[in-house]
């Protein structure tokens, strides 16, 4: 039985061999990066890497890059910056890749930057925030959809205004993803002269944020504008519950990293009805594109067996859609000259799962895409609700809105 | 001074949990001369046999906590043997390769979490978790004051066991002269190991404060290095009453630091007390 199942085996794949021999003479084209498999950002570093995943198996199948397979060469950079010079030294010198991802988030890119604008190499950027904005390298394209550096505090500042508010704290992790965050808000409340009452850098590793709500409330703001990572994230909406906030703050939220990923969003349940957060991708009508469905369905059968984060929707279709423009651009230029496929994707617009997308000179997206939503609804313990719409009402960009602020925010948490 | 006087209570609040992180250390490393790094793995480890009682059959995280207790005494038996075996009976600078062998522990256990649970965060639910008391306009998180109660129930607990008990006799014994106690019959090695294991169960109750505090991830052990031997060392080696008093020393200064004077310098604290207690003091508050 053994011997027929291999025989049989043997033959299938002879069959499907003669039809991609082209796959199988020529050697593989390897793109190289590093991701957090472990670590503060593994959480996001494996969805995002399931998402480039999909993309090369999806390749692969279709008949890969200019007749040759697909390959991905991947480290663990731990989520340490200090970790992924070497790597990506290693990437070009020792693996000799084709083309080169960043790994997932700011820390992890920053550190990279100078290497790959020294050696003129193509990077494909990964959820970072500000990392070529003082490098300016000219090879630089990040998947993100922030778009201009302001416009992310500029929209939440938008709707803080629209709702009444006059004046803002601001709560922000010491962390550099977090600081370039507050940095564009501190700038943009400057220009609308709105005065920011509290201002305060948590060190990382804070284990209890009571004290601090305590000392926001009383300075009694009308925009609470916070930039947190995922751990604090959650110590700040219990402490936001238990000592409250006060009648006075119309908003709060903005840029608080964690409640895109579904365990976090299942464990703080109805603590984060009423925030308003950005994001990136969400199940409602106006985010389907091209493609969007067929890879939320790959994704959520393979993220089970993967044991990365079930829905997916913050990263992983952004990880696909980088594959997309990259397959774009080396079968329009019609081969891996680095120089030739950053001169595409400059020039022209890709089409992904995640909508258009066109960059400008720095490397970041010309127009922002970047959600403001507001959690209405959510029960506590129950991660399937998040699939469907109405959980996260998108109240900006206006092309992509589904619903109005619901304001003040303790009105907007009932 | 409102603002101050709910500063000082938070403080007290935390600084009676970091009591109960760091008195599982007080014990192997203040007393036994254990260095013992990876207690705060343990520590996490605890967290995630809490958080597995707590999401498959509903149990109260408190509860779970006393449940793997007995887990741990046995945990914490094998563990200590095997470090005496390889390190400790080899010679002096057991303590130094110790440190190795305790940091690949640490290193192991958070890649066994990360296989088991992933790398997402995990919390518990509980009835106390999310609530506040009101005094007023003053709050209290429910789940601080759960937190107080029991770490400090926890550290009295511990204390008394320790010098009312024949056992917690032998262990201090053992602590101040292992060569006398042998001299007199008694076999060191075994009173440690049983240390040892008092030390590592009590984190069973300790690791379900932690989730019931926070969610946990499984590199937070990190997180948790500097403060429990800075609390252990501030303290006065083995001084469990010490390691109350620490603790709620640097609660207090913590919780003032982030409530008035800026949360950056938060971190600086537990460092700079630490430096000022071994400049001034150098056996720590209630040093043996």
């Amino acid at each position: 039985m053994k011997r027929r199942t291999f025989l049989g085996g043997a033959m299938a794949v002879a069959v499907v061999g003669h039809g991609s021999s082209a796959l199988a003479q020529q050697p593989p084209i390897k793109i190289g990066m590093s991701m957090p498999q472990t670590g503060g950002l593994a959480g996001g570093g494996k969805a995002s890497l399931l998402g480039i995943e999909i993309w090369r198996d999806d390749v692969n199948a279709k008949g890969g890059l200019l007749g040759r397979k697909v390959e991905l060469v991947v480290y663990d950079d731990k989520s340490s910056a200090s970790e992924t010079p070497a790597i990506y030294a290693k990437l070009v010198d020792v693996d000799k890749v084709d083309l080169l991802f960043a790994p997932y988030a700011t820390v992890p890119t920053a550190p990279i930057m100078p290497f790959v604008k020294q050696r003129g190499l193509l990077l494909m950027g990964n959820f970072s925030f500000q990392v070529n904005s003082k490098v300016g390298h000219d090879m630089w394209f990040n998947n993100a959809p922030w778009g201009p550096a302001d416009s992310w505090a500029a929209s939440f500042l938008d709707l803080a205004q629209k709702a009444g508010g006059k004046n803002m704290a601001l709560l922000t992790a010491d962390q550099e993803f977090a600081q370039n965050l507050a940095l564009t808000a501190r700038d943009v409340a400057k220009k609308r002269n709105i005065p920011i009452v509290f201002d305060q850098v948590y060190p990382p590793n804070t284990v209890e944020f009571s004290s601090i709500i305590r000392a926001l409330k009383a300075a009694k703001p009308d925009i609470v504008y916070v930039a947190s990572y995922p751990p604090d994230s959650a110590g700040i909406l219990r402490a936001v519950n238990e000592i409250g906030i006060g009648d006075s703050v119309k908003i709060f939220g903005g840029g608080m990293v964690g409640l895109q990923f579904a365990a976090v969003m299942s464990n703080l349940g109805s603590l984060l009805n009423g925030v308003v957060n950005y994001n990136t991708w969400l199940p409602e009508k106006s985010m389907y594109f091209d493609g969007t469905k067929e890879f939320f369905d790959k994704y959520t059968k393979r993220a089970v067996e993967a044991k990365v984060d079930p829905l997916g929707y913050y990263l992983a279709p952004f990880g696909y859609a980088m594959g997309q423009m990259i397959e774009a651009a080396v079968g329009a230029t019609k081969s891996l000259d680095q120089k030739g496929i950053a001169k595409y994707l400059r020039d022209n617009e890709h089409k992904t799962i995640v909508g258009s997308i066109a960059f400008s000179a720095d490397g970041e997206r010309k127009e922002t895409a970047t959600l403001q939503a507001q959690f209405r609804g959510v029960k506590d313990k129950d991660i399937e609700q998040f699939r469907s719409s109405g959980k996260q009402v998108i109240l900006f960009p206006d092309k992509l809105k589904t619903g109005e602020l619901i304001t003040p925010f303790e009105t907007a948490r009932n | 001074m409102d603002l101050l006087l709910g500063a000082v209570v938070l403080g007290v609040l935390l600084g009676c949990f970091y009591a109960a992180v760091s008195v599982g250390l007080s014990v192997s490393f203040g007393l036994l001369d254990v260095p013992h790094v990876a207690h705060p793995a343990f520590l996490v480890l605890a967290s995630y046999g809490v958080f597995q009682l707590n999401e498959s059959y509903d149990i109260d995280p408190l509860l779970a906590g006393l449940a793997i207790t007995p887990l741990f005494f046995v945990f914490g038996l094998l563990a200590y043997r095997v470090y005496y075996e390889t390190f400790e009976r080899r010679g002096s600078d057991a303590a130094v390769r110790g440190i190795a062998f305790f940091f690949g522990i640490a290193f192991i256990i958070e890649v066994l979490i990360i296989l088991q649970f992933g790398v997402d965060q995990r919390s518990v639910s509980a009835t106390y978790i999310g609530k506040s008391w009101r005094f007023g306009e003053f709050r209290i998180p429910i789940r601080q004051l759960v937190a107080f109660a029991v770490a400090l129930a926890l550290t009295v607990l511990l204390a008394v066991y320790l010098s009312k008990t024949f056992m917690g006799r032998a262990i201090r014994a053992v602590a101040q002269d292992e060569e006398a106690l042998r001299l007199m019959g008694a076999n060191p090695v075994r009173i440690k190991q049983f240390a040892f294991g008092i030390a590592t169960a009590v984190l069973g109750i300790a690791g379900a404060l932690l989730i019931i505090v926070a969610p946990v991830e499984p590199t937070l052990d990190r997180a948790y290095i500097g403060r429990t031997f800075c609390v252990v060392v501030m303290a006065g080696l083995g001084s469990i009453s010490g390691t109350l008093i620490a603790a709620i020393i640097l609660g207090v200064a913590e919780s003032i630091v982030l409530t008035l004077f800026g949360a950056s310098w938060a971190p600086a604290i537990s460092f700079a007390m630490l430096l000022g207690v071994l400049a001034v003091r150098p056996q720590g508050l209630l040093g043996r």
